[in-house]
């Protein structure tokens, strides 16, 4: 199924979508909430035309991220697939351009420097070459070294093409898997067929995950979702033969949404939270009416085996990184009595790092939950089975994405795999630790509310700060946080894997990561801090960032006392330090001034430039020991 | 084929060029074809082939593809695949 049945449908659809950007109305928003809705290609399509014609194809004043420009690199044609993309990234508040290669030239335009490629300069590219391009030269009649021989060249121009594109536009790339379009000509054991260009591109797709990884590139998995949803469902023969397009325009908007979803997981906006309601969502029935022993769930019926099934996909994802939240209209002692008691529960209350049962309206509760969590409305995730909770929602926090999960729990699983909301690109030792951090968080605050005094409260925290360079180690971390901090971050500029590898090669600059431990657990990599010098004797602070967990801990003045002592090691004799304001980083706005900083210069945008004098810096003594790892 | 299923296909095609074209003082009549519309090209034609086989659940072959040259054509496909005609 490529429809994105997940989003709600919108009964004025057809209205809203002509009012767009009529009489002065404001047209990101409404476009983002038209998006929102579940389209069908007809409608993603008139969406996009509409919205260029609203917005006049500029970024929106108050887009909250970088515009992208994507390089669609093809063999075939993909030009029916633009509005999709665009659309998808809409949905997510991003803002994408598009350049597409002419008809087969994806070869040619990188080698030359002076193709339209160039000129487009992209800020990511996407490779993407079909089955029917890719097996040429392949046929029944070949035996294994010739077939052999032909694997290694497209591998070989694969790569290639990842290095061009890599070198020339310092971006990250993603491949496009191609579809297994070609019908097969042995049966099951198609494999044994050498020159089957069916089995060819199957081995293909295999090795392309392993050649990927070595290269740093990101699968667009589309021949993963054709599995799954029928190979009909996104690929047409008669539409190949007709306009050569690989993708049928139908499953556009999914392959939009393939794209986007990585686009957004690359800046940090995939969701990071699944909030869940609990009766008839986690478990059947009603716990403050029928009572532990009345729950569906678990063996012996399949309406109870379904809600096991869920509970133990919300602990997969909570491996990896996805912070679970129960918000549940209960009595707290009723809701928590199955996490405590009963013995078919996956979910323990361990796994939850907030959890809000009472008898407010969901939407008071969520936002509850993302205060608790410090994180944003717009990264949770709300799963209920119950529709009018579902609208409610919807209608307080648009922000907030809500799930047409359905009420039967053997399908909300899928949907919320469907959904993609959790894209992640890799999973860090951070990610496998998250919710134990969240417990830990929980212990601070309790110690936090027993003793009186800010200062033995940090004393008797124990606090240790390892620092360590930036390293091929923790490479991923690093740019895993440089690209999604959105509130304590000075300047959010975000940077590549290459960009990071660059600072570390370059002498004069250095990035710092900063790891917090305390008696209640390891909070893991918490800060980074780039700095390059300017001149003699000015070191810019090009990059300030914080997980905003470890607020008020006396992190901040413990930093500068480090970026310090490596700028006065590079023969820095004053600090320049930057704030860039975003809609998500006004809490950091006077962070330098707050730190001794002297404003050199402020702009009516409310970016400010401010100094501090190295030659008479004092640091500042804290409650944290200070170590080199 | 009946006028009034011959009425329904017309109101259905209708409603998918609305939104294929965006416009609506659109008038369906049988001559109407790609070069009468701005923007109907063969892009906007497959739009409108597959928006048809979804609405009906139908599917059309390559022959009868290559038989639409205006909205007549395409009604006249419709009905015989849908057995209203």
């Amino acid at each position: 199924m490529t429809s994105l049945y997940w989003l709600p449908e919108l009964a004025d659809w057809r209205e809203r979508l002509r009012g767009l950007g009529k009489n002065g109305a404001p047209a990101w928003g409404e476009a983002v909430a038209l998006a929102n809705s579940r389209l069908d290609f007809i409608r993603t399509n008139a969406l996009d035309q509409t919205v260029a014609a609203a917005l006049g194809g500029t970024p929106p004043k108050e887009l909250a991220t970088k515009p992208i420009r994507l390089a669609l690199l093809g063999s075939s044609t993909m030009a029916h697939l633009h509005a999709a993309i665009r659309v998808a990234g809409l949905r997510r508040g991003l803002w994408i351009e598009i350049y597409e290669n002419d008809y087969g030239q994806y070869w040619q335009e990188l080698t030359d420097q002076s193709s339209a490629l160039y000129e487009f300069q992209p800020t990511t590219v996407l490779l993407a070459l079909d089955a029917y391009h890719l097996s040429a030269g392949l046929g029944t009649g070949l035996g294994t070294t010739d077939a052999d021989h032909l694997f290694g060249e497209a591998n070989g121009r694969i790569r290639e093409c990842w290095r061009l594109a890599r070198e020339a536009f310092r971006c990250p790339v993603i491949h496009q898997t191609p579809l297994p379009v070609h019908p097969a000509v042995l049966g099951n054991n198609e494999h044994r067929l050498p020159g089957s260009r069916r089995a060819f591109i199957g081995r293909l797709n295999r090795e392309l995950r392993s050649m990927a990884d070595e290269d740093g590139v990101d699968m667009l998995a589309v021949d993963a979702r054709a599995a799954a949803d029928g190979l009909k469902a996104w690929h047409d023969p008669a539409l190949w033969h007709r306009a050569k397009q690989e993708i049928s325009p139908a499953a556009a908007p999914m392959y939009g949404e393939l794209i986007a979803r990585l686009l957004a997981a690359k800046q940090g906006r995939s969701s990071k939270c699944l909030v869940l309601d609990l009766d008839n969502t986690l478990w059947g029935g009603v716990i403050g009416d029928d009572g532990l022993a009345g729950l569906v769930l678990g063996q012996g019926s399949a309406l109870g085996e379904a809600f096991v099934a869920f509970q133990d996909y919300a602990r997969e994802l909570s491996r990896r990184g996805v912070i679970l939240a129960v918000c549940s209209k209960n009595d707290e002692a009723n809701a928590l009595e199955p996490f405590e008691q009963h013995p078919e529960m996956v979910l323990k209350r361990n796994d939850v790092a907030s959890f809000v049962a009472n008898w407010s309206d969901k939407a008071s509760n969520i936002r509850a939950v993302a205060e608790e969590l410090n994180i944003g409305l717009d990264s949770l995730v709300f799963v209920d089975d119950n529709p009018f909770e579902r609208s409610l929602v919807r209608r307080e926090l648009p922000m907030v994405a809500v799930p047409e999960v359905g009420d039967d729990p053997a399908t909300f699983a899928q949907t919320i795999a469907d959904a993609g909301y959790f894209e992640g690109v890799a999973v860090t030792e951070e990610d496998r630790v998250r919710t134990e951090q969240y417990q830990g968080n929980r212990q601070r605050e309790q110690l936090k509310a027993s003793v009186t005094d800010l200062g033995s409260y940090l004393r008797s925290l124990e606090m240790q700060l390892t620092w360590r360079r930036f390293d091929k180690l923790g490479l991923q971390r690093t740019v895993q946080l440089i690209n999604k901090t959105n509130q304590f971050n000075l300047t959010t500029r975000r940077y590549s894997e290459e960009d990071v590898v660059a600072v570390m090669d370059d002498p004069s600059a250095f990035g710092l990561q900063l790891r917090l431990v305390d008696r209640f657990g390891d909070n893991g990599i918490i800060a980074i801090v780039i700095g390059k010098m300017q001149s003699d004797d000015d070191l810019l602070i090009d990059t300030w960032l914080m997980s905003c967990r470890v607020l008020g801990r006396q992190v901040e003045p413990t930093t500068l006392n480090l970026v310090a002592d490596a700028a006065k090691r590079l023969g820095a004799r004053r600090l320049l330090g930057e704030y860039l304001p975003t809609k998500k980083n006004g809490m950091v706005k006077d962070h330098y001034t707050k730190l001794g900083f002297a404003v050199l210069e402020r702009g009516d945008d409310g970016r400010s430039l401010s100094a501090l004098d190295l030659t008479t810096f004092v640091p500042a003594s804290t409650f944290i020991e200070v170590k080199q790892a | 084929m009946s006028s009034m299923a011959e009425a329904d296909i017309y109101a259905a095609l209708s409603e998918i060029f609305r939104d294929v074209f965006l416009r609506d003082d659109l008038q369906l009549r049988p001559e109407l074809s790609a070069k009468d519309v701005q923007s109907w090209d063969s892009f906007k034609q497959i739009d409108i082939i597959l928006a048809v086989e979804e609405k009906y659940g139908i599917k059309f072959n390559t022959r009868e593809l290559d038989s639409l040259h205006n909205v007549g054509d395409l009604v006249r496909v419709i009905a015989g695949k849908t057995g209203t005609g």
